[in-house]
């Protein structure tokens, strides 16, 4: 399937860039989330277990066993801090 | 409803006119003002920018409020959210909240402010003598919008 990632916030400027757009052959968030990691470096200190960040699909916030439609729009960014 | 996600101020007094204007049904109009302190963490802030996740961010705003009308009996809430880069003393957000009664006003305005604290997707960054900083989440607005479950 085909994704649209975007960052914000923190990890925007961690990962060096605001978005990508993915080929990805997994089913959950938590399997991108895995691959992302797997990139190593700032992708797996940011996307520790033990850092919190939060997952949008399609602009909703998901847990991480939910399931990614193709052609997706998943944004991952910090808690948010606004008001 | 009004939601608007801007670089521009606004001015409160005449959000609240615009909320009034021609009617005579609104018996309170509960507002709140959030402004940029110069004082965060301890240390000096002097300026902040804000970061928002356009479309997402409306999105969540309107929700806010449709969980408002479903909880209380509303007649109108306004909801301005700035971003951009702020100085100490600016305006961020506002909400305002008309109702029947200020029981309601009272209550959806503080209901709205937090749960926006902790749903709507807004980040800030704050420029200090020591250098640029993200703001961390705090677990006293978790806690805030824990209250309303």
């Amino acid at each position: 399937m085909k994704l649209h990632l975007l960052y914000f916030a923190r990890l925007r400027e961690r990962f060096g860039r605001a978005e990508e757009t993915l080929e990805f052959d997994g089913i959950t968030v938590a399997d991108l989330v895995a691959y992302l990691q797997a990139r190593g470096g700032v992708w797996a200190e940011e996307l520790d277990d033990s850092r919190p960040y939060r997952v949008a699909v399609n602009q909703d916030i998901v847990a991480l066993d939910a399931a990614l439609p193709d052609q997706a729009e998943v944004a991952i960014f910090p808690p948010v801090t606004g008001g | 409803m009004k939601i608007r996600v801007q670089r521009e101020t606004f001015d409160l007094g005449a959000e609240v006119d615009a909320m009034r204007d021609g009617r005579t049904d609104i018996g309170a109009i509960a507002s709140f003002v959030g402004l940029a302190r110069d004082l965060n963490e301890g240390s000096g802030v002097t300026a902040m920018t804000l970061e928002h996740y356009p479309g997402m961010t409306e999105k969540a705003l309107t929700a806010l409020v449709d969980e408002a009308h479903f909880r209380w009996t509303l007649l109108d809430v306004s909801v301005i959210h700035r971003v951009g880069r702020l100085l100490p003393g600016d305006p961020i957000v506002l909400v305002a909240v008309a109702s029947s009664h200020r029981g309601e006003a009272f209550a959806a305005c503080e209901f709205i402010m937090d749960f926006l604290k902790t749903r709507a997707p807004f980040w800030k960054k704050e420029e200090t003598l020591q250098g640029e900083r993200w703001v961390e989440a705090r677990a006293s607005d978790d806690a805030a919008a824990e209250r309303w479950r």
